[in-house]
C-alpha cells in the first residue's frame, strides 16, 4: 500500500514541508513500507473495543482561577527571530 | 420564484474569568502588546496546559441558562491548522463530546415568537491579535491566546437578518445576566460568524452555504446578512452555483468578498488533547449552578410588568442588561415609585452617560442618590426642570442632591404667602396685562408668569404661581 | 577505583566520611570530560566552570550540615530535550539552535532543590525521535565499548555519559525505549518510570501520552536515590500522578523468593540474536537459583504494538511539532516569498530527515479519511495491549524480556532503512503503549564484548517490585562492574 506522490504532496502542504521530487518519491515509498507493516492492525476487530485516549484513568484535573505573574514584554520576546514594536514579527499576512 | 434565506450562528463569547483557560495569564483586555504571556500561552517547547475550573463553571452556567443539556462526560480537543496567531499551530477545542448539547431560546420579531435551537456549546481557547501595521509584515500580539471562549452553535432555524439580529441580543442579554461574560462588542469579549444559504420558498433540503466570520457588532450582522442574500439570490437568477466558501465581511464597504486562496479546506486532523484529561460533570454539580442561576431576562421582564406595573417597553429596557436592572431595583427598593425612576433611567441618564463616557457598570452616581432627586422633584421642592439640572450637576461633582439644591438655591419658591407678595407687586407694576387678560388674550398671562419666574430667579413653582397669579389678576379685574 | 567511576552511593559514603570534597568529585569528572568526550561526543555542552562553583557553594554548606539529600553534590546530566532556564536547550536540532527556555523543566527544578550539580547537556536523536542518536543535527555520539558503534537512542548522549564515568547519572527520556534500549547498548541502568509518575512539564514533548522522564545510572541502588527525587505530582502537568510520595530505597535488597518472573515466548522469537538470547536464558537460571518462581506467560497482541506505536506517536509529534514556525523561537529560514512559504522554508530546513518522515506519517494518519484507519484503530489497539499487560501480570509480578533484538549496531548501518530502524524497538515501544514500567540492567556480553540488556516490566506503579529484581541480579552477578574499555588511565 504505497502512498502516490499526490498523498505525499497533499500531507506535506498540510504540515508545511516541502520536498524535491526525488524526496517525494522516497517518501512515498518509505511511509508506504511504514503503513504497510502498519496494514497488520487492521486484521484486529475492533468493533467494540474503547479507544484508550489516555492511559491513566484521571479525570476532572483543575487549577485555580488566580493570576500569576507573567514574563516581561522583553522575556516573551527574547528568543524571537523577528520582532518590531513589542511584537512578533511575520511577513504580510494576506486576509 | 421566491426565495428563502436559510441562517445559522455562531457566536464566540469570552468568559470573564481572572486567568486565562490554560495558564495563569491574566485575561484583562487592553494591556500592552505582549505583556500578558507566558511559555505556556506562547507555545514553547515543552510547555502543558491545565485547565481552569472557572472555565467549566461558566460553561455549565452558560448552557443551563439556554435551556442546554449538560454532557456528563466530555472532552478536549486539538484542531490543527497554521496560522500566527495560533501559536501552538493547534487550537485546544472541543470536537465531537462538547460540554452542552440541544438548548433553544424564544425570540420574537415583529410580534410573533419563534424558538430558535442550541445545537451545541463548547469550550475553546481564543487566538492572539494580527495588527496589519506595515506593507512588508504583520505584527504579533499573544496576549488574546488561550482566553477562555465558548463558542455557541445556533441551528439553522434564522430565517431573516432580523432575527439573527434578535437572537444574537437575547444571547448576549442572558450571559451578560449569567455573569459569564461582559459582552463587550466592543473589546471583542462577543463576535459572530454565520452560515448563509438560500433556498426556493417550499424547499425543505438546503443551498449551498457561505460563511463570514468575526462579525463584531449587531450592525455588522444584519447588514453582511442583507447584502450576502441579496448575492447569492443574483446569483442563483443567473444560473450559477454557489461555492461554500468563507467570505470577508468590510464593514467599510459594506460587501462581501471571496477568501478563496490556493490553500485547499482546512482539514483539521482533530484528536483527542493527550495533555488534558476528561471533564466529568455530575448532577450534583449542575444542581448547584443551576440553583446560583440569577433571574434571567424574560423573567424579569414579565415581573416588572406584572409587580411594577410598568409598561412592556420599560421593562424592556430596562431589564436590557443586568447591571441597569440591579441599578433600577435597587432604586425601587429604597423608594417605591418604579414608573418614574423608569422614566429617569430610561430618558435622563442615558445622555449624560454618553457626555461622560460612562456606563451603567461604572456610572458615578448611586441608586440612593438618584432616589433622594426624585423625591425633590416628586414633593415639589424642585421642579421638573430644576431637577434634571442637579442631576447634571450630580454627575459632575458627585455631590448629593440636597447639598446641590441647597448651594444653589434651586429650592423651589412654593411657600404661597411669599409668592403673593411678589405677584401682587408684578401684577399691580403691569396694568396694560390685566388689561389685556380682561379684553380676553390669555396669553398675556405668559408675559406675567416669565416676570414672576424673572423675578423668583426661575424658582417659582409654576402650578403654584400660576394659580396665584389668576387669582391676582382676577381681583384686579375686580 | 578512581572518583568518577564511582555510583552516587559510593561517592555519598565517601562524602560521608568527609574523604573527599564535592569539588574534588566534580573535578574527577571535569577531567574524566577532558579525557574522554572528545571519543565519545556524549555532550552538546559542558558547563565544567559553573559545576565547580556550584560544587564550591556545596562544600561551603557541608561545611556547617549534613546532606540534605543523596544527590546533593553529586554532577549530573540532562538530555538536551529538557529545558533549563538561560541554557541553551537545543533537542539537538538546528529548529532550536539558540533556544534558551526562560523556565525550568520540572525535574530540573527538583534536581537543584536537592542540590545536584549540572555538568552540562546531553546529545540525543533529534526531538527524542530516533534509535541511535544518529538523528543529531549536530554530533554523532559513540558507543564507548566501541568507538564505531551506536549509542542507541534517543538518549544515547545520556547512555555514554554514565557508561563512560562523565556522569553520575543522566535524566533521559523514553517514548518507546529511549532511555532501555541505550542503557542496554552501553551496559548501564535506565529506567523508564510508570506514565505519569514524572512530570513532563519542560520536557520538549514528542509524543505526550508516550513520554516519560527516567534516570541513567550505574547500578540500581543509584536509580532508586534518582526515582526518589525526580518522582512527584507536579501541578503544572495535568497528566501527572497523584499517589503517596514512596522511597524507592527501602526494601531493595529483600531478594527474589517466591517472586514470580513471567517469560514470554513472543520476546524470544527469530531476529533475536543468539548470544542475546542465551545470556537471557542465563538470567533466568540465575532468578531460578535465588528462589524466584519462573512463569509461562503468553500475549495475544503484542505483534501490534510497534504498528499501533509509530501511528500513534507520529500523529502526536506531528501536532507538537507544529509550533516550530519560525515565529517567537527558533530558526527562521533566511529567505522566503510570504507567510506560507515561511513557514515551509523554516520547517523544511530546521527539521532533519527523520522528524520530517514522522510528522508526515502522524499528518497522513490523522488526516480526513485517514483517522479511523489509523489513529483511531491505533489507540484502540492500544487498548487490548494494555489488557494483554493485565492479563499477564495477573499471574506473574514482573515480565523478563531482552531489551533489544540485538547489541549496538554499527554507525550508518540502518540509516537508509528506517523500518528497520524502527524495529529495533520491538520489545521497548509496548511498555510505553501500556504506561507501564520497565527497568533495563547490563546481563552480560556478546561475542564482540557488546553489552547485552535485559528488561524487568512489571504492573502500572510496580517500581518497587522491578528494582528489588533488577537489584537481586544485580548483586548476585557481577556485570554492573564491567567497564567500557575506554581511557581508562585517567
Amino acid at each position: 500500500m504505497s502512498l502516490t506522490r499526490e498523498d505525499v504532496t497533499y500531507v506535506a502542504n498540510l504540515a508545511r514541508l516541502e520536498f524535491t521530487a526525488d524526496e517525494v518519491t522516497a517518501l512515498a515509498d518509505q511511509l508506504g513500507a511504514v503503513l504497510d507493516y502498519a496494514q497488520t492492525l487492521s486484521e484486529l476487530d475492533t468493533s467494540k473495543v474503547k479507544a484508550t485516549e489516555h492511559v491513566l484513568e484521571l479525570k476532572n484535573v483543575f487549577r485555580e482561577d488566580v493570576v500569576k505573574p507573567c514574563l516581561t514584554n522583553e522575556q516573551a520576546l527574547a528568543n524571537a527571530p523577528d520582532s518590531e514594536a513589542g511584537c512578533f514579527k511575520v511577513p504580510r499576512v494576506m486576509e | 420564484m421566491e426565495y428563502e434565506i436559510v441562517i445559522g450562528m455562531e457566536i464566540h463569547v469570552e468568559l470573564g474569568t481572572k486567568s486565562k483557560i490554560f495558564c495563569s495569564c491574566p485575561t484583562e483586555f487592553g494591556a500592552e502588546e505582549n505583556t500578558h504571556t507566558c511559555p505556556v500561552c506562547l507555545g514553547m517547547p515543552g510547555v502543558l496546559p491545565v485547565l481552569n475550573e472557572k472555565v467549566v463553571e461558566y460553561a455549565t452556567r452558560a448552557g443551563l441558562a439556554l435551556n442546554c443539556e449538560i454532557a456528563h462526560y466530555s472532552k478536549m480537543d486539538r484542531k490543527n491548522y497554521f496560522y500566527p496567531d495560533l501559536p501552538k499551530a493547534y487550537q485546544t477545542s472541543q470536537f465531537d463530546l462538547p460540554i452542552c448539547t440541544g438548548g433553544v431560546i424564544e425570540i420574537e420579531v415583529d410580534g410573533i415568537k419563534k424558538d430558535i435551537g442550541i445545537t451545541r456549546i463548547h469550550i475553546e481557547e481564543d487566538a492572539g491579535k494580527l495588527l496589519h501595521e506595515s506593507a512588508e509584515g504583520t505584527l504579533v500580539d499573544v496576549n488574546r491566546c488561550g482566553v477562555p471562549l465558548v463558542e455557541i452553535v445556533s441551528e439553522p432555524d434564522l430565517r431573516s437578518a432580523e432575527e439573527a439580529k434578535t437572537f444574537a441580543e437575547k444571547v448576549r442579554n442572558i450571559l451578560e445576566y449569567t455573569g459569564v461574560s461582559d459582552c463587550k462588542m466592543q473589546e471583542g469579549s462577543m463576535r459572530f460568524d454565520v452560515n448563509i444559504s438560500m433556498r426556493e420558498k417550499g424547499e425543505t433540503v438546503l443551498g449551498t452555504r457561505t460563511e463570514m466570520k468575526n462579525l463584531n457588532s449587531f450592525r455588522a450582522l444584519v447588514r453582511a446578512v442583507h447584502y450576502e442574500s441579496k448575492r447569492q439570490i443574483v446569483e442563483l437568477k443567473k444560473g450559477h452555483v454557489i461555492i461554500q466558501e468563507t467570505r470577508k465581511w468590510d464593514d467599510t464597504k459594506g460587501a462581501s468578498s471571496s477568501l478563496r486562496s490556493k490553500e485547499e479546506a482546512h482539514d483539521y486532523r482533530y484528536f483527542p488533547e493527550p495533555d488534558l484529561v476528561p471533564i466529568i460533570i455530575e448532577e450534583d454539580y449542575i444542581a448547584k449552578i443551576k440553583a446560583a442561576l440569577p433571574e434571567l431576562p424574560e423573567a424579569k421582564k414579565h415581573r416588572y410588568i406584572k409587580e411594577y406595573k410598568l409598561p412592556e417597553y420599560d421593562a424592556g429596557v430596562l431589564t436590557a442588561t443586568g447591571v441597569l436592572a440591579a441599578f433600577f431595583e435597587e432604586a425601587v427598593g429604597l423608594y417605591n415609585e418604579p414608573k418614574q425612576i423608569s422614566n429617569w433611567l430610561m430618558v435622563e441618564i442615558p445622555p449624560l452617560l454618553k457626555e461622560k463616557e460612562l456606563a451603567m457598570e461604572n456610572i458615578s452616581i448611586t441608586p440612593i442618590q438618584l432616589v433622594e432627586l426624585l423625591k425633590l422633584v416628586k414633593n415639589n421642592t424642585i421642579s421638573g426642570t430644576s431637577g434634571k439640572e442637579v442631576l447634571k450637576e450630580m454627575f459632575n461633582t458627585g455631590k448629593n442632591p440636597e447639598d446641590i439644591v441647597k448651594k444653589q438655591g434651586l429650592a423651589q419658591m412654593s411657600d404661597t404667602v411669599e409668592l403673593e407678595a411678589i405677584i401682587e407687586k408684578i401684577v399691580t407694576a403691569n396694568p396694560k396685562s390685566v388689561e389685556d387678560i380682561g379684553s380676553g388674550n390669555e396669553k398675556a398671562y405668559g408675559f406675567l408668569t416669565g416676570q414672576v419666574m424673572k423675578a423668583t430667579k426661575g424658582q417659582a413653582n409654576p402650578t403654584v404661581a400660576n394659580e396665584i397669579i389668576r387669582a391676582v389678576v382676577k381681583k384686579h379685574l375686580g | 577505583m578512581e572518583l568518577s567511576q564511582k555510583t552516587i552511593h559510593e561517592i555519598n559514603d565517601l562524602l560521608k566520611k568527609k574523604e573527599v570534597t564535592v569539588t574534588e568529585v566534580t573535578q574527577a569528572v571535569v577531567n574524566r570530560i577532558d579525557a574522554v568526550e572528545g571519543s565519545t561526543d556524549a555532550y552538546l555542552r559542558v558547563q565544567a566552570e559553573k559545576a565547580l562553583r556550584d560544587a564550591k557553594v556545596v562544600d561551603e554548606k557541608l561545611k556547617a550540615r549534613k546532606k540534605k539529600s543523596p544527590l546533593e553534590g553529586i554532577p549530573y546530566g540532562l538530555k538536551d530535550n529538557l529545558c533549563t532556564q538561560g541554557i541553551l536547550t537545543t533537542c539537538a536540532s538546528k529548529m532550536l539552535y539558540n533556544f534558551i527556555p526562560p523556565y525550568n523543566a520540572h525535574v530540573y527544578d527538583l534536581l537543584i532543590e536537592e542540590g545536584g550539580v549540572l555538568l552540562g547537556k546531553t546529545n540525543m536523536d533529534e526531538f527524542a525521535m530516533g534509535s541511535s542518536t544518529e538523528n543529531s543535527a549536530y554530533k554523532i555520539t559513540k558507543n564507548p565499548w566501541d568507538l564505531a558503534k551506536v549509542p542507541g537512542g534517543s538518549s544515547g548522549g545520556s547512555a555514554v555519559a554514565v557508561a563512560s564515568d562523565t556522569a553520575f547519572f543522566t535524566l533521559g527520556s523514553d517514548t518507546g525505549g529511549s532511555i532501555r534500549q541505550p542503557a542496554s547498548f552501553c551496559g548501564v541502568v535506565g529506567m523508564k518510570p510508570t506514565y505519569g509518575l514524572v512530570s513532563r512539564y519542560g520536557l520538549v514533548a514528542f509524543a505526550s501520552s508516550l513520554d516519560q522522564i527516567g534516570p541513567f545510572t550505574k547500578d540500581v541502588e543509584d536509580c532508586a536515590l534518582v526515582l526518589n527525587a525526580i518522582v512527584g505530582h507536579d501541578e503544572k502537568d495535568t497528566t501527572s500522578l497523584k499517589i503517596e510520595k514512596k522511597d524507592y530505597t527501602k526494601n531493595l535488597k529483600q531478594g527474589v523468593k517466591g517472586l514470580r518472573i513471567g517469560v514470554a515466548q513472543a520476546f524470544f522469537g527469530e531476529g533475536l540474536q543468539p548470544e542475546v538470547r542465551k545470556s537471557l536464558e542465563d538470567a533466568i537460571a540465575v532468578y531460578k537459583a535465588m528462589g524466584a518462581e519462573i512463569v509461562d506467560v503468553s500475549f495475544q497482541y503484542l505483534d501490534y504494538a510497534l504498528s499501533a506505536y509509530y501511528l500513534i506517536s507520529s500523529a502526536e509529534a506531528s501536532s507538537n511539532l507544529a509550533r516550530y514556525d519560525g515565529i517567537r523561537y527558533g530558526y527562521r529560514a533566511e529567505e522566503y516569498d510570504g507567510l506560507v512559504d515561511l513557514y515551509r522554508k523554516t520547517r523544511s530546513q530546521g527539521f532533519g530527515e527523520e522528524v520530517k518522515r514522522r510528522i508526515m506519517l502522524g499528518t497522513h494518519a490523522l488526516s480526513s479519511g485517514y483517522y479511523d484507519a489509523y489513529y483511531k484503530k491505533a489507540m484502540q489497539v492500544r487498548t487490548l495491549i494494555k489488557e494483554d499487560f493485565e492479563q499477564v501480570f495477573g499471574g506473574c509480578d514482573v515480565l523478563l524480556t531482552p531489551t533489544s533484538p540485538t547489541t549496538a549496531f554499527g554507525i550508518g548501518e540502518k540509516t537508509s532503512n528506517p523500518l528497520e530502524m524502527y524495529l529495533t524497538d520491538i520489545y521497548t515501544v509496548p511498555v510505553n503503549i501500556a504506561g507501564i514500567p520497565g527497568i533495563s540492567i547490563p546481563c552480560g556480553l556478546d561475542n564482540g564484548g557488546m553489552p547485552i540488556g535485559m528488561q524487568l516490566l512489571g504492573p502500572v506503579l510496580s517500581e518497587k517490585t522491578i528494582l528489588k529484581a533488577a537489584w537481586a541480579f544485580e548483586n548476585e552477578t557481577n556485570f554492573k562492574n564491567l567497564k567500557a574499555p575506554l581511557g581508562r588511565e585517567v
